[in-house]
C-alpha cells in the first residue's frame, strides 16, 4: 500500500474541498479519495490498484447521511446507509423486496454491516487482471495497455456493454435495483445539489474504460432516490456457491400487475454486463400483455439479443436468460 | 497480555522524538469547514511518511498507539497490541478470519483501517469470555467440536456471537446463509452451525 495523509471530514463541505484539490477529470483514479465502508478502496490499495495520496474519511458525515425515509411515496436512502440496515428493513422488505434482497444477497454479513449504499454502488470490477498489477495490459488500469482478459480466462466477463477495450463485469447487485426502479441519485457538490437517474451514473466502457462514472472530483453522493412502490419484485442472483459470491447472472424484477396483465414491468441485470443494465426493449414486450411462460421466454431471449460472448463466458447467455425467466415468473406468482 | 512497551516503541520510533519533529502538528488531521483551507492541501506537515498517534478502545482498555497510517485494526492488534486471536486469512474480506465487534457490529478488521476505528470499542475473541468463564459460544464450539486445525475459530466465533445476537440463526439455512462470510478450510461446517444452536438460547437469554 502507498503511503497516504489521512484525513477525517467533519461535514460535507470540508470532504468536497479536498476531494476537489485532487482536480482531473477521473474520480475513480484521483488521488484523493473518500474513504466510507473501505471494503473497496482498503482492498485496492493493498493491491496497489488504487494509489490515492491523501484518504478523506467521511463516515463522520453517517449521522447525517444513513437517513432511510418511506414517508410519503418515494423511498430514500442515505449514503451513508450500511447495507445491512437497509436490507434488514422491514418497510423496504415488504415495499421494495427487490432492494432488500440486492442487498441481502451481497457480499457477507461482516462485509454488510461494513460498506454503505454510496461506496457499493461505486465498487470496482472483480475482473482478476485488473485486481492484479503483475498484468501490465489492462485499459482500465493503465489506459491504451490492451485488455489480459480479451483473449486470457473471461469466464467471469461481460456479454452485454462490452468495447474492444474492456470487458469487465459491473459486479454489484444493488445498482441493478435502482437502474429498474428508475432510481435518481443525489450527488453533492461546490455548486449545491443535483440529481441525476442512477442510469446516468455509470459509463460503458467505450474507448476510455478508465472512466467509470459522470462524477466530478470533488462530488459526493449523498442519497438514493426511488419513486412508488415495487412490492411485487424480485432479486434473483445465480452464483458459483449458494453465498458470499459474485453473480454470473442476476435480474431485477418489478411488475405492476391487475388480474394476470402486467401493467408496468422492469428489468435490470446483473453480472453480465458491464454497468447497472437496464433490458428496456426487453421489459417493454411485458406491457400490458396476459404474463405466462412462453412470454417470459421471449422477454429472456430480447434481453439478451444483443450479447457479444468472449471463449469461456458464453454459459452466461443461457444461464441469464433463465435466471431472467425465473425472476418473472417468481414476481408474476408472488403474493403482494 | 499488557504490553504497553511494545505498543509505543515497537516501530523502533521514539515517539518524543517524533512529537517534536512534528511541532504537534496531527498529520491525522479533522477536516472541519473552518480548517478546509489548510487541510485540504496536504502540507509538509503531513508527511504521509510519518506514523500518526492514536487511541485504540480494545476490550474495555484504552490503548496509545504510534502507528503508519497504512495500518490496519488487524496488524494494530495482532503486531502492536499482542491481541493475535483475531486471525489474517486473506487480509482482502474474502475468509472472516479476522472478524471483530465494532460497536457491538461484526466487521472485518483487515479491511478497516485503525484511525477509522478510533473513538469506538473494539472487541475480539480475547474480550469474550468472562475471566475463566468461557463465553457460552466458545464453550459450546469445545463441546461440538465445531473446528479442526482452528485457524478460522475466532473469527466464527465472534462472527456466531454477532449472528445470534442479529437474531440470523433461527434455522440451519439462516446459520449457514448468515455465516457465510467466515470461511472454514477444514469444513467443519455442520459442527460450527449445531455449536451456534447450542449457544443461541443462553446468548438470547443474556
Ligand atoms: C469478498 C467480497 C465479496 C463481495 N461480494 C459482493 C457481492 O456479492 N455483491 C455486491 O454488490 N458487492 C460485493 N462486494 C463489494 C462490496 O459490497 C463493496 O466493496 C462495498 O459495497 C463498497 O462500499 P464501501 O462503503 O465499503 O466503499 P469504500 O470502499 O469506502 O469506497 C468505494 C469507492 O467509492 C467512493 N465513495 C464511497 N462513498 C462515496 C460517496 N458517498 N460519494 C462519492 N464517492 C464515494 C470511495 O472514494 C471509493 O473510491 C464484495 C466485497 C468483498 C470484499
Ligand atoms: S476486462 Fe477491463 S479491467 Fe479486465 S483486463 Fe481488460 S481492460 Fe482491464
Ligand atoms: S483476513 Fe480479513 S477477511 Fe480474511
Ligand atoms: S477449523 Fe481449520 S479452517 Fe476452520
Amino acid at each position: 500500500m502507498q503511503p497516504f495523509v489521512f484525513q477525517s471530514a467533519n461535514d460535507p463541505s470540508a470532504a468536497m474541498q479536498a476531494l476537489a484539490a485532487s482536480g482531473g477529470n477521473n474520480v475513480t483514479e484521483a488521488p484523493v479519495q473518500a474513504l466510507a465502508g473501505g471494503t473497496t478502496l482498503i482492498d485496492l490499495m493493498k493491491l496497489d490498484v488504487m494509489r490515492p495520496s491523501t484518504v478523506i474519511d467521511i463516515n463522520p458525515l453517517s449521522g447525517a447521511w444513513s437517513q432511510i425515509n418511506l414517508e410519503g411515496e418515494n423511498l430514500r436512502l442515505g449514503a451513508m446507509a450500511r447495507m445491512a440496515d437497509v436490507a434488514a428493513h422491514p418497510e423496504i422488505q415488504k415495499a421494495y423486496p427487490v432492494v432488500a434482497d440486492s442487498l441481502k444477497l451481497a457480499a457477507s454479513a461482516q462485509l454488510r454491516n461494513m460498506a454503505t449504499l454510496g461506496g457499493n454502488v461505486l465498487q470496482r470490477t472483480r475482473c482478476t487482471y485488473f485486481r492484479d498489477i503483475s498484468y501490465g495490459n489492462c485499459n482500465k488500469r493503465n489506459p491504451g495497455s490492451g485488455c489480459a482478459a480479451m483473449e486470457g480466462v473471461n469466464r467471469m466477463h461481460a456479454v452485454l456493454g462490452t468495447s474492444d477495450q474492456c470487458i469487465a463485469t459491473y459486479a454489484g447487485d444493488f445498482a441493478q435495483s435502482l437502474i429498474a426502479l428508475d432510481g435518481t441519485v443525489e450527488i453533492i457538490g461546490k455548486s449545491g445539489t443535483r440529481s441525476i437517474a442512477f442510469a446516468q451514473l455509470h459509463r460503458q466502457p467505450g474507448n476510455s474504460p478508465q472512466i467509470e462514472t459522470t462524477l466530478a472530483p470533488g462530488e459526493l453522493i449523498s442519497g438514493f432516490m426511488i419513486p412508488g412502490r415495487w412490492p411485487r419484485s424480485v432479486y434473483l442472483k445465480a452464483r458459483d456457491r449458494q453465498s458470499y459470491e459474485f453473480a454470473l447472472a442476476s435480474a431485477a424484477v418489478a411488475l405492476d400487475m391487475q388480474n394476470g396483465v402486467v401493467r408496468d414491468a422492469r428489468l435490470a441485470l446483473g453480472g453480465v454486463a458491464t454497468v447497472p443494465w437496464r433490458a428496456r426493449e426487453a421489459e417493454g414486450l411485458l406491457k400490458e400483455q396476459k404474463f405466462d411462460d412462453a412470454l417470459a421466454e421471449r422477454v429472456a431471449d430480447a434481453a439478451f439479443a444483443g450479447a457479444t460472448p468472449r471463449h469461456h463466458n458464453a454459459f452466461k447467455i443461457a444461464l441469464g436468460k433463465r435466471v431472467v425467466a425465473r425472476a418473472l415468473y417468481q414476481a408474476a406468482t408472488m403474493e403482494v | 497480555m499488557s504490553d504497553k512497551s511494545s505498543s509505543s516503541n515497537a516501530s523502533g520510533f521514539n515517539r518524543r522524538a517524533f512529537m517534536a519533529a512534528a511541532a504537534g502538528t496531527a498529520v491525522a488531521a479533522p477536516l472541519t469547514a473552518r480548517a478546509a483551507g489548510p487541510a485540504a492541501t496536504p502540507s509538509a506537515a503531513q508527511d504521509p511518511q510519518l506514523p500518526v498517534d492514536l487511541t485504540l478502545r480494545v476490550n474495555g482498555q484504552n490503548r496509545q498507539l504510534n502507528l503508519d497510517a497504512r495500518t490496519t485494526v488487524l496488524d494494530a492488534l495482532r503486531e502492536r497490541l499482542g491481541f493475535t486471536g483475531s486471525k489474517k486469512g486473506c487480509d482482502h474480506g474474502q475468509c472472516g478470519a479476522c472478524t471483530v465487534l465494532i460497536d457491538g457490529r461484526r466487521v472485518l478488521s483487515c479491511l478497516t483501517l485503525a484511525l477509522v476505528a478510533q473513538g469506538h470499542e473494539i472487541t475480539t475473541i480475547e474480550g469474550l469470555a468472562d475471566g475463566d468463564k468461557l463465553h457460552p459460544m466458545q464453550q459450546a464450539f469445545i463441546d461440538q467440536d465445531a473446528f479442526q486445525c482452528g485457524y478460522c475459530t475466532p473469527g466464527q466465533i465472534v462472527s456466531a456471537v454477532a449472528c445470534v445476537k442479529e437474531g440470523h440463526a433461527n434455522s440451519d439455512d439462516d446459520i449457514r446463509e448468515y455465516m457465510s462470510g467466515n470461511i472454514c478450510r477444514c469444513a467443519a461446517y455442520p459442527n460450527i452451525v449445531a455449536a451456534i444452536k447450542q449457544a443461541a438460547p443462553e446468548i438470547l437469554k443474556g
